[in-house]
């Protein structure tokens, strides 16, 4: 009997698998989603990597990313690895791609921020009270 | 000096005052929102982690991509933002609320019809648990930590301990383990942990990071600069156990040991403050006790879902511009809580005559339970009920409430587990 915290969600529910059976049995699950996760968990376990990834931009030095999918827990090092080569010189925008294929993962790490805002803030838009509507 | 009036200001413009901005607008008053940052957002802008959204959107987002969703609903709705704008004094005369902004133009004396409290929540610091003695660089919160490595771009830290076991302590010890720095351990002197499990499996079980319980940080070494912490283990009463002590070389502290509801314009404006939830005592809605005074997201009380936030950032935005087009809050049935199973549970009122035909209501255990029960009462009817497969302090729950349901001769809404209200109905 294997026991694990599923994390697709906050309930964080704890769920139990029983291995010595075919199918496995799985239970504690509020929800579907927790039998995939156990099966998936116990046997190439898998995770999102957020990051930030350097830029050249003075006023916004670090730049928000993360895998667009899940990638192997075991690539989690060489991706952060890759992540921290990257140097953004443009003016990304969310959901842009930086790298394609993350430390040969099949999966791409993308800007979950758009650097113009980071870089110039909100007061370019806003005004002052006293300017008048 | 110039002088402004509008209906609403809401002060903050994070999750909360983002979503209540955006229904006060709906709601057809006019409405601005305020906030001291050059960047609309809130603490989102540095939780570059995701697991945020997923009841909001049905996605898991990381912060940045939930606060950028709202920034754009706020642009596209042309909503006046005051940015770089601070409330330096806030008072109140007999209909309306005076606020004194000042940003780089100036002082501006701005009066509102309401104003919605979006300000947030703080995090404790190293006086506040009594870790007293020299003042050592290197000892930080977790968010003053996230805001180093994920802004800033510095790693404040290569070697050190985490005091505490809330929320971002634990994304604090995945995220400098991942930026290169080693996490010695999580200390925490309860005997339950204070974050989500999910984020003790990923966050710690994922890089090997031990979870040491009813274990605290005792001392803290080092003048200039941490060089060694002693830890040890406390007993029930959190009395360090003589004889556990360990000394651990580090140069870092991360302090993960709670949040605490940021009030100090809500106070200004004489709002009263519910002692256990640090927030202001308020409605379904948000409307605090001072009429013209709501309140929404982490300021009324700490929440661990954005998502929630969100939603109650809407309602008291809603509200707002109800109040605003004349109306007024009916009746108030106190909400009470059996204290000995529940932590809190907010609001503390809710208004009868609300527009809205349920009530959402907000609670933590005091303990862990299991399997148990959760019901509402009114007038020893059962109004409400549900089950929860597990109760945990960390976990906040939501339970709705049926407004049709409660007898008109109520005289107050409480909560507990099934034997208070069985016992209740014979009564």
């Amino acid at each position: 009997m294997r026991e694990l915290t599923c994390i697709v969600c906050p309930n964080g529910c704890s769920l139990q698998v029983n291995q010595d059976v075919d199918p496995w049995h799985i239970t504690g699950n509020l929800c579907p989603r927790g039998i995939e996760f156990a099966r998936k968990e116990l046997t190439n376990p898998t995770r999102t990597v957020c990051s930030t990834a350097r830029t050249s931009f003075a006023a916004a030095r670090r730049l928000p990313v993360r895998t667009r999918g899940e990638v192997p827990l075991a690539s989690v090092r060489s991706v952060m690895s890759e992540i921290s080569c990257l140097v953004v010189d443009r003016e990304v925008q969310t959901g842009d791609t930086l790298i394609e294929n993350v430390a040969g993962t099949g999966v791409a790490v993308v800007a979950t921020a758009d650097l113009a805002d980071l870089i110039e803030g909100e007061d370019r838009n806003g005004r002052s009270i006293c300017s008048g509507d | 000096m110039m002088v402004r009036n509008v209906d609403i200001a809401v002060l903050g413009a994070g999750p909360a005052g983002m979503a209540a901005a955006l229904a006060a607008a709906q709601g057809g008053a006019i409405t601005v929102l305020i906030e001291r940052e050059n960047h609309l957002g809130g603490i989102l802008k540095q939780c570059v982690h995701d697991g945020f959204g997923l009841l909001r959107f049905g996605e898991k987002l990381s912060g940045p991509e939930y606060a950028g969703r709202f920034v754009h609903m706020v642009r596209e709705a042309g909503l006046p933002v005051l940015t770089s704008t601070f409330v330096a004094e806030a008072h109140r005369n007999s209909e309306e609320n005076i606020l004194m902004l000042v940003d780089r133009s100036g002082v501006t004396e701005l009066h509102a019809k309401v104003v919605v409290l979006a300000t947030g929540c703080r995090e404790r610091s190293a006086r506040q648990v009594m870790i007293q003695g020299t003042r050592p660089a290197g000892v930080m919160t977790a968010g003053a930590a996230q805001y180093y490595v994920n802004v800033l771009g510095y790693l404040p830290t290569t070697r050190c301990v985490i005091l505490g076991s809330g929320d971002i302590g634990l994304i604090m010890a995945r995220r400098l383990t991942l930026e290169g720095a080693e996490v010695l351990g999580v200390f925490e002197a309860k005997s339950t942990p204070s974050g989500l499990s999910r984020n003790i499996a990923q966050c710690l079980d994922d890089f090997g990071i031990p979870l040491h319980l009813s274990r605290t940080v005792t001392r803290i070494f080092g003048d200039d600069h941490v060089e060694a912490v002693e830890t040890a283990a406390v007993d029930e009463k959190m009395r360090p156990v003589v004889g556990t002590e360990e000394r651990l070389c580090c140069d870092g502290v991360i302090l993960s040991v709670g949040l605490i509801p940021e009030n100090e314009v809500g106070e200004a404006l004489g709002v009263p403050m519910d002692p256990v939830t640090k927030g202001p005592v308020m409605d379904q809605n948000g409307e605090t006790q001072v009429p013209g005074v709501f309140v929404c997201g982490n300021a009324g009380h700490v929440n661990d879902l954005v998502d929630y936030v969100t939603e109650s950032g809407e309602r008291a935005g809603a509200a707002a511009a109800a109040f605003v087009a004349g109306r007024h809050k009916g009746r108030l049935l106190p909400v009470m809580v059996d204290s000995t199973v529940l932590l809190y549970a907010v609001p503390q009122f809710v208004d009868m005559d609300s527009p809205e035909s349920h009530a959402v209501v907000y609670f933590r255990s005091r303990e862990e339970l299991g399997t148990t029960l959760v019901q509402v009462a009114a007038r020893g009817e059962m109004v409400a009920r549900h089950r929860y497969q597990h109760l945990r302090p960390p976990e906040m729950e939501r339970l709705e409430i049926d407004l049709s349901l409660i007898p008109a001769d109520a005289t107050s809404l409480d909560i507990g587990t099934e034997s208070i209200v069985a016992a209740e109905v014979k009564s």
